[in-house]
């Protein structure tokens, strides 16, 4: 096979033979004319996979469990049945007939939208496995091929990645881009993962091969250098495992190591602190904002675990996108461009004057050292206008995320309005290249080491160090450990990324010294691709 | 026949745990329990694809109703369950 080259999306190099996901079965052009039995073979389908997923539930615990559970009882479903029972009766064969049915039902899902709608991703697989059955085809899922392997795929559902088990050592698909689900998993098990790598799926199952979740490399390897690779990936996890202790380059120039957070559970002893706080979970599927009280609760439960450590929370983060209907936000065509994060209270101020009292309260209630940045800030006048209602409320310490590229050319006039900033390098690298977070053909635009977004980023940190104010990065980027180095080496002043990411940024920083860590960046600026500075820093 | 009108506890919805907590619950009891909202036709509670077809938001308010015997008995078990936030 040729050398495949994707997006590294989750650090880390391993090597093994891969296998494919079961692809779902596909229905025969041809309908059949139906038997006579046609509604007990449907019925005996759906009792298999009922049946199939309890066994898989009782394997797993957690939300897995909890997932594959309710999706059996969705197969064993009296109204699924009833409709199964409604298209037979329509002249449908068994596959048929469960097909149309589930088709019709995901339609009402879908149109509920947020998270009913993703429940029609469920019913597509329990389709597929039923289907599977009735046609006796390979049931599609998981590969089990009984060793420790790759494992490849167009994309992976929460599904699939809900029962993946210690034999997998990595994952590359052929869709996904740096936020798609795949990724987030990937890091967050530590396992190295390539997103978007076209030709995956042509790549013969069984066939060894390295893959470097830093560079996004998928190479055809012997079996005897796969199992070398794997050791060696093997001992070195070990080793940024076993290191501990603030984050530093190895001239010891402190680079404070913090965690992204949506509450008090994710927060682990190791880090800093915690670098973002998503405070989206208290307000999504509420009819009305949560009183203030109980936003106080939620917010010292953090503070606590944090101890006297920094916490930065991000105000409310919502939009026509990730609606809210207290907020009577309007159904826009771009979402993504319209009002969403610290905008939304143009709209209606009230939510973040009671956000910013609940926070207020439980700062002073601990001994957390809390900072709170706004989402989607655009000018220095909104900078300023957020800073002062941050001080209003009793905080100290105000500043704004840096998403869109208008506030990172206008870094200097942001950071005199206040304290410090943070870049979202996701949503960054989506505006500077306008290119849908959520489109995964689009992924190498969505690349932070895309030239137009390092030197973005690079801007923000010089304006940081020219004003003396503190520049972090809290975008998945700043778990990629060539890149933290890079970003370390502009005067980025700390890192926040999700906790299994920490150890091995760690290791990287502390392996080079500050001025190998500027040059660097001198490498990564100058180079005219993603993929060229990508290489340039890897091999330097 | 015995109606109740409760609110949704769950924060996130009648989906995930919540909603198949409620289903659990519905299919335990001696009779029908049929569970609408405002704009939707009640549905049968011991169906789960029925239940998350309501769309139900944390509170929201739905209306149970159950006949025969034993319905008093299986309103306040299914209202219990509903009103607490399952999610938590």
């Amino acid at each position: 096979m040729p050398e495949l080259h994707g997006l590294g999306v989750s650090p880390g190099r391993t090597a093994g033979p891969v296998h494919a996901m079961g692809a779902p079965p596909v229905l025969p052009a041809e309908v059949p004319a139906p038997g006579p039995d046609e509604t007990e073979r449907a019925a005996k389908a759906l009792q298999f996979v009922a049946t199939s997923l309890d066994e898989l539930a009782a394997r797993v615990t957690g939300p897995a469990a909890e997932v594959l559970a309710t999706q059996a009882m969705m197969a064993a479903d009296m109204t699924l049945a009833e409709a199964v029972t409604a298209k037979v009766a329509y002249g449908r064969p068994a596959a048929w007939a469960i097909t149309d049915a589930i088709a019709d039902q995901q339609q009402q899902f879908a149109s509920l939208g947020g998270y009913f709608a993703e429940r029609a991703a469920d019913l597509a697989d329990l389709r597929d496995r039923a289907v599977a059955w009735l046609l006796d085809v390979p049931m599609p899922g998981l590969p089990r091929p009984g060793v420790p392997y790759v494992l490849v795929a167009d994309d992976l559902s929460p599904a699939d990645t809900a029962l993946l088990d210690d034999s997998v050592l990595a994952i590359v698909t052929r869709r996904g881009g740096p936020t798609s689900h795949t990724a987030i998993l990937a890091r967050a098990r530590g396992l190295p993962a390539v997103v978007g790598c076209a030709g995956i799926l042509d790549v013969p199952d069984g066939t060894p091969v390295s893959v470097d979740g830093v560079t996004g490399a998928v190479a055809e390897v012997s079996p005897a250098q796969a199992e070398e690779i794997a050791a060696a990936g093997q001992e070195e996890r070990e080793r940024n495992a076993s290191l501990t202790g603030p984050g530093q380059t190895a001239d010891g120039v402190a680079v404070p190591l913090l965690q992204n957070v949506g509450g008090a559970k994710d927060l682990t002893p190791d880090g800093a602190g915690v670098g973002l706080f998503r405070t989206e979970f208290l307000f999504l599927g509420r009819t009305s904002a949560p009183p203030v009280a109980e936003q106080e609760t939620a917010y010292r439960e953090l503070f606590e675990v944090a101890g006297d450590r920094k916490v930065v929370l991000r105000t409310l983060d919502a939009g026509a996108d990730k609606p809210l209907p207290f907020l009577g936000l309007a159904a826009e065509d771009n979402p993504a461009l319209g009002v969403r994060g610290l905008r939304t209270s143009r709209v209606d101020p009230s939510v973040l004057a009671e956000q910013l009292e609940a926070v207020a309260r439980a700062a002073t209630a601990t001994s957390a050292d809390v900072w709170v940045m706004a989402p989607m800030v655009a000018t220095a006048e909104e900078a300023a206008e957020f800073a002062a209602l941050v001080y209003k409320a009793g905080l100290r310490t105000a500043g704004v995320m840096i998403e869109v590229p208008a506030a990172a050319l206008k870094a200097r006039q942001i950071l005199a309005e206040v304290d410090f900033v943070s870049l979202g390098t996701n949503d960054l690298s989506q505006y500077t290249m306008a290119a849908d977070r959520m489109n995964g053909e689009l992924a190498d635009l969505l690349d932070p080491w895309q030239p137009a977004v390092l030197e973005l980023v690079a801007l923000v940190a010089s304006a940081g160090q020219e004003l003396s104010k503190p520049v972090g990065v809290c975008g998945e980027s700043a778990g990629d450990p060539l890149l933290a180095c890079v970003y370390a080496g502009m005067g980025i002043t700390t890192l926040s990324m999700s906790a299994p990411s920490v150890a091995a940024v760690r290791a990287s920083l502390a392996s080079r010294t500050s001025a190998e860590c500027r040059r660097l960046a001198e490498l990564a600026l100058a180079a005219p691709t993603a993929e060229s500075a990508r290489k340039a820093v890897a091999e330097a | 026949m015995p109606t109740r009108d409760v609110v949704v506890g769950s924060r996130i919805g009648l989906h995930g745990r919540p909603a198949a907590t409620v289903v659990k619950t519905a299919q335990a009891q001696s009779v029908t329990v049929r569970i609408g909202t405002g704009e939707k036709p009640p549905v049968d509670a011991r169906s789960i694809i029925a239940v998350l077809s309501l769309g139900a938001h944390g509170g929201d308010t739905v209306t149970i109703s159950a006949d025969g015997d034993g319905a008093d008995a299986a309103l306040a078990a299914m209202a219990e369950v509903l009103e607490k936030d399952l999610d938590a």
